[in-house]
């Protein structure tokens, strides 16, 4: 049988890494082949953006050799798929090979497209990519005080990112010294402060403790960088002297030219995790069209499930597990402090006050995210 | 030509209802209609709120059972 894994990010490695592990004896039979494919010969540990954008990591850290994080029995190429021609169960990629397969994973991630909204790439700051936190920490180290307005659009991945952006941004100007001199909002899409009720009810009082202030229902319609002004589609004019903004998402590009999902997200059984209407085909991470946040921890649990699936498949011929939603986020309170959301699709997150364990757990998390792709945690 | 797309946001708490009506709409052509499928109960005041706000059109609201239909016309 030929398994075939299209992209080599956080979900892509934890599901071959793990895959190839359960089906070790099978490969060195020749009974199964396992390939990967993806669009580059890195791997970076995206969380550690958010710490590039405070000057607390350097981008290096960041990264690890891809094909040093795969398991032996997994073969490995750079050479991005350009089409997928489902019905023939093939690939073709960007260096002109096709690729046929008897099961095909998709984990492709998603990407930042600012440019879609006027104004944005010229006007804001962003950390979702590595020149953008490069580019935040500058600015963040220049800037003596005023209004920092943040935004978020809709999709995004990382769902607590916003929460934990305004912390970091409370004691980063603290630290300098600055905080009196610096005003810090918030715009939210929906009406409270965080799409999970629970996150909203506790993060709306340490907010309003540290003086944050917020304001929902507001959608960026475009960003007017010269006289810098930020304008809601909701018809609110926001000024600012610094603005950071989470962009709106997309699926790759591939995803959408081939018509495989709307905006690139792959319409996906939420308890098979197989492409609707195709059983040979499995769908994991941001790329999934599922009603789960699109974070690394969603994209290690459908990892887990697709592994042990794909593997009956093999051993038993039929597979043994749903996946039921489960999500673990870190959130990072501010103050050396975090707390974590659990939940699934029945059961909301029952959040914790957070402490300085549960911080030192996810500083420590950042260095245990390698062994976890590498299918060991 | 307007479509009728259906969103199942049923058991779901991130993104949840009205992110992702948000999402889809954004992708939606003028005049299309989105119906949000919903089991939260919060959605039948926070859909109609948002879509008041920002000058879309409901176009229908029912509960059938555990789920909210919530027919959203996108008008701007
Ligand atoms: C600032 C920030 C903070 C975050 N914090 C957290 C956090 O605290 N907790 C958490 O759980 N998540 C967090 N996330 C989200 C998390 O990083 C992503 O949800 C996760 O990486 C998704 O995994 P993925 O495999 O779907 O996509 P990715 O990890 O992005 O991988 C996609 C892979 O597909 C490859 N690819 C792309 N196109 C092609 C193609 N055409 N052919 C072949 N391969 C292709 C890419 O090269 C890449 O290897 C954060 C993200 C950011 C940006």
């Amino acid at each position: 049988m030929r398994i075939l894994v299209v992209g080599g990010g956080t979900a892509g490695t934890i599901l071959a890494n793990n895959l190839a592990r359960r089906l070790a004896a099978e490969t060195r039979s020749g009974k199964v082949k396992l390939t990967m494919l993806s669009a580059s010969d890195r791997h970076m540990y995206q969380p550690g953006l958010l710490y590039v954008a405070f000057g607390q990591m350097t981008p290096d850290q960041l990264y690890r050799d891809q094909a040093g994080l795969l398991e032996p029995n997994i073969e490995f190429h750079v050479d991005p798929v350009r089409q997928f021609v489902l019905d023939r169960k093939q690939v073709k990629t960007e260096s002109g090979k096709t690729y046929e397969y008897d099961l095909l994973v998709i984990a492709t991630g998603s990407r930042i497209v600012p440019e879609e909204t006027p104004g944005l790439v010229e006007g804001a700051e962003t950390f979702y990519t590595e020149a953008g936190a490069v580019r935040m920490f500058r600015r963040l180290r220049e800037f003596q005080g005023g209004r920092v307005a943040v935004a978020v659009g809709v999709p995004h991945k990382c769902p607590i990112a916003p929460v934990e952006v305004m912390f970091s941004l409370h004691d980063y100007f603290k630290s300098r010294g600055i905080r009196d001199k610096v005003s810090l909002k918030y715009y939210y899409p929906i009406n409270r402060i965080h799409t999970i009720e629970n996150v909203a009810k506790w993060a709306k009082p340490e907010f309003d403790r540290l003086g944050i202030e917020y304001e929902t229902l507001f959608n960026i319609r475009e960003v007017d960088p010269v006289n810098r002004i930020l304008k809601s589609e909701e018809g609110i004019d926001v000024e600012y002297d610094l603005l950071i903004v989470i962009p709106a998402h997309r699926g790759m590009e591939v995803i959408e030219r081939d018509k495989l999902g709307d905006g690139g997200w792959i319409p996906t059984d939420r308890n098979k995790l197989t492409m609707n209407g195709r059983d040979d085909v499995y769908v994991l991470g941001d790329t999934a069209n599922l009603p789960v946040s699109k974070t690394g921890s969603a994209a290690h649990f459908q990892a887990e499930v697709i592994a042990e699936n794909i593997a009956s498949i093999v051993k038993i011929g039929a597979p043994v597990r749903d996946y039921d939603g489960k999500i673990y986020c870190f959130i990072e309170a501010g103050h050396d402090r975090a707390t974590y959301a659990m939940f699934n699709y029945m059961n909301p997150p029952d959040l914790k006050p957070p402490n300085k364990p549960m911080h030192w757990f996810k500083v420590a998390y950042n260095q245990m995210y390698w062994t976890s792709v590498r299918g060991l945690l | 030509m307007s479509e009728v797309k259906v969103v199942d946001a049923r058991n779901t708490f991130c993104p949840g209802p009205l992110m992702e009506l948000i999402s889809n709409m954004k992708h939606a052509k003028v005049g299309d209609v989105i119906e949000l499928l919903s089991t939260d109960s919060g959605t039948a005041n926070d859909v109609p709120e948002w879509v008041r706000k920002v000058g879309h059109e409901m176009v229908g609201t029912e509960q059938v059972g555990d789920t909210w239909h919530l027919k959203v016309r996108k008008a701007k």
